[in-house]
């Protein structure tokens, strides 16, 4: 059996069928990319592995664990991470404290003992600062520690986001256009930090991007969507010589 | 359609400045109300201050609980809430109700008043977890039309309860005044009488006793905020779906903060009830908008902001009395100013900057005084 087993998922809103028959098995330590055109269903298969949407049919495993219906909070709490497309990120609290909350579920404390200022308060935010400003720093944010995170700069919100997910401490990452917006020298950086990520913290990742030159450089293999089908799999060079493939990307 | 009209509302309500919390400054927070409480009581057995205003510290002691656990729902949970008044209507209730059946029984006012506080606290803070589950999904102004009427319903409900005590012991009536048949009438007393005050209850509440509720009052939220709870809280308000995705139970959070903030406001409530006359129509919404309006123009999110709000809007129609008709044409102008200023870039620049000077006028005198010792 695979590290991520999906099988036959599908969704329709409606008469729409935003997402049918999708299947994928990836690997333990598998860097994996989901393309394809705008409004394919990509972030819909997202959704649903997230317990955003819950998928009308089809079965998602996690390391032979079965993940289907379950909500957004238990998936996170069974080792689920992802970021955003539209960035989604606590404004109004400062860089650490994002990666903190991406901590919650690690380290505990009652709410008793942080009103009271228990010694167990002090230890365990002294724990959660070294192990947030470890990953702040994987991702090259340890000077931000301090601003808010709306202050950021585009890429630098991205990476914050990567961050934040890290800290859940997933088995299972998935990136939703990590890149969008980002220079080419940006997201080469990026290039390097997502596959630190992965070989450092053993991390399987799913990522939705548009920018080919990412896809080609570091996902071994791909899955093409459009309109909600699977339109083909496999080895990321082989797909993306696919004449099917640059067919729906370019058009006749 | 209606998601680009939420995500309007999102950004109006966004507009109303949420100020991040910050560790430091936290005793800062503490002191001012210690400070000024402690001055104030100072000029007032001077004799400086007239005992006129020696008369409204208790309620500024109260408003401040008021406003600072409003601010809680409001600035760090994110949920606009209209319905704070009926919490305190509760606690005061409760409190109020505790003592007058006690006082005979119970003689000594510091065993007898620190339970009506809890009883009162937590019976409130009952309340508000019962009305924090069914408006869970509700959000924005869903939420605070429910919580308006939550408030009128409970006001309400006081209003028509009708309670006397002899020697069978209580007799309870809704809606109706008890039929003086069934009581005994060498005996009763009517305790609850509907719409009318609450009478007799000994007034426990000195000034001591409520600058240490401020104190506590202060101290848990602004722990609670900087802590594991806090950051969980605030990441529902900044944004709901990525908290979810984080694993942060929202139910769990909302229902701390709505039954917290509903705690707080109980003890409020106990405190009016040991001070003033309680009756129902003193907790109708005007109290819950007017203790919303401390926050917002203290800072919505910002704890120390709606303390000194609180001091100066319900300070200054008292000062003002004197000016008769113009008082509360001043009142207004106060209120349009602070909310013109608290709006105000250049203000706000102007304030940071001076507070940055103050610490670093400070550090540098610190470094003067750890040199010298050094030599």
């Amino acid at each position: 059996m695979s590290f991520v087993e999906i099988n036959n998922i599908g969704i329709s809103f409606g008469g729409l069928h935003a997402v049918e028959d999708f299947y994928l098995r990836q690997e333990k330590g598998e860097l994996y990319g989901l393309i394809g055109p705008n409004g394919a269903g990509k972030t819909t298969v997202f959704n649903l592995l997230t317990g955003v949407y819950k998928p009308d049919k089809g079965t998602f495993f996690l390391d032979g664990q079965n993940m289907t219906g379950k909500s957004t909070v238990e998936l996170n709490k069974l080792g689920i991470a992802r970021t955003f497309q539209n960035i989604r990120l606590f404004g109004n609290m400062t860089v650490l404290d994002n990666v903190k909350i991406g901590l919650h579920n690690q380290y505990r404390y009652s709410a008793l003992t942080g009103v009271l200022r228990l010694p167990k308060y002090r230890s365990t935010e002294r724990a959660m600062n070294e192990k947030a400003m470890e990953l702040l720093d994987v991702l090259e944010l340890g000077e931000e520690r301090d601003h808010l995170a709306s202050n950021l700069p585009y890429g630098k919100q991205r990476r914050l986001e990567i961050a934040r997910a890290m800290a859940t401490n997933p088995k299972y990452l998935l990136l939703d256009e990590p890149a969008a917006g980002m220079n080419p020298n940006e997201t080469a950086e990026l290039m390097q930090m997502i596959r630190f990520v992965r070989d450092h913290f053993d991390m399987t990742i799913l990522l939705i991007e548009h920018d080919m030159k990412l896809v080609a450089g570091i996902c071994e293999k791909v899955s093409v969507l459009d309109f909600g089908q699977l339109l083909c799999q496999g080895e990321t060079s082989a797909v993306l010589k696919d004449p099917e493939v640059i067919k729906a990307y370019l058009g006749e | 359609m209606s998601e680009r009209k939420n995500s309007e509302r999102a950004k109006g309500f966004s507009l109303l400045k949420i100020v991040p919390s910050k560790s430091r400054g936290k005793l800062v927070t503490v002191l001012i109300p210690v400070v000024f409480f402690a001055v104030c009581a100072l000029l007032v057995n001077l004799g400086v201050l007239r005992s006129h205003f020696a008369g409204l510290l208790v309620p500024l002691c109260y408003y401040i609980i008021m406003a600072v656990s409003l601010n809680f729902t409001v600035g760090i949970l994110g949920e606009l809430s209209l319905g704070h008044a009926g919490f305190m209507c509760i606690g005061a209730y409760v409190g109020g109700l505790f003592t007058l059946l006690t006082q005979d029984s119970i003689t000594s006012a510091w065993i007898r008043f620190p339970i009506a506080i809890l009883l009162g606290g937590l019976i409130a803070a009952l309340a508000g977890f019962l009305i924090g589950v069914p408006i869970l999904r509700l959000r924005g102004d869903y939420l605070a039309i429910v919580t308006l009427a939550f408030g009128e319903i409970v006001r309400n409900l006081v209003q028509n309860i009708y309670l006397s005590r002899d020697k069978a012991g209580l007799h309870f009536s809704f809606t109706n005044a008890i039929e003086p048949e069934r009581l005994d009438p060498a005996t009763n007393v009517d305790i609850m009488k509907g719409p009318m005050a609450l009478n007799g209850i000994s007034p426990d509440a000195t000034l001591l006793i409520s600058v240490i509720l401020v104190v506590i009052t202060i101290i848990v939220i602004l722990n609670m905020v900087d802590s594991r709870a806090g950051r969980a809280i605030m990441s529902i308000r900044d944004n709901r779906i990525a908290a979810e995705s984080t694993g942060i139970n929202i139910t769990k959070y909302k229902l701390i903060v709505f039954s917290l903030s509903a705690f707080f406001a109980g003890i409020a409530g106990v405190l009016f009830a040991h001070y003033s006359t309680v009756s129902p129509p003193k907790f109708d919404y005007n109290m819950s908008i007017l203790i919303l309006v401390f926050v917002v123009l203290g800072g919505v999110g910002n704890i120390r902001g709606s303390i000194i709000a609180t001091a100066i809007l319900y300070i200054l129609p008292e000062v003002l009395r004197g000016f008769q008709s113009y008082r509360m044409l001043i009142y207004a102008i106060v209120l349009i100013v602070m909310m013109l200023l608290n709006n105000n870039e250049r203000f706000n620049a102007w304030k940071k900057n001076t507070t940055e000077r103050l610490t670093a006028w400070r550090k540098g005198l610190f470094r003067k005084k750890s040199g010298k010792e050094a030599e």
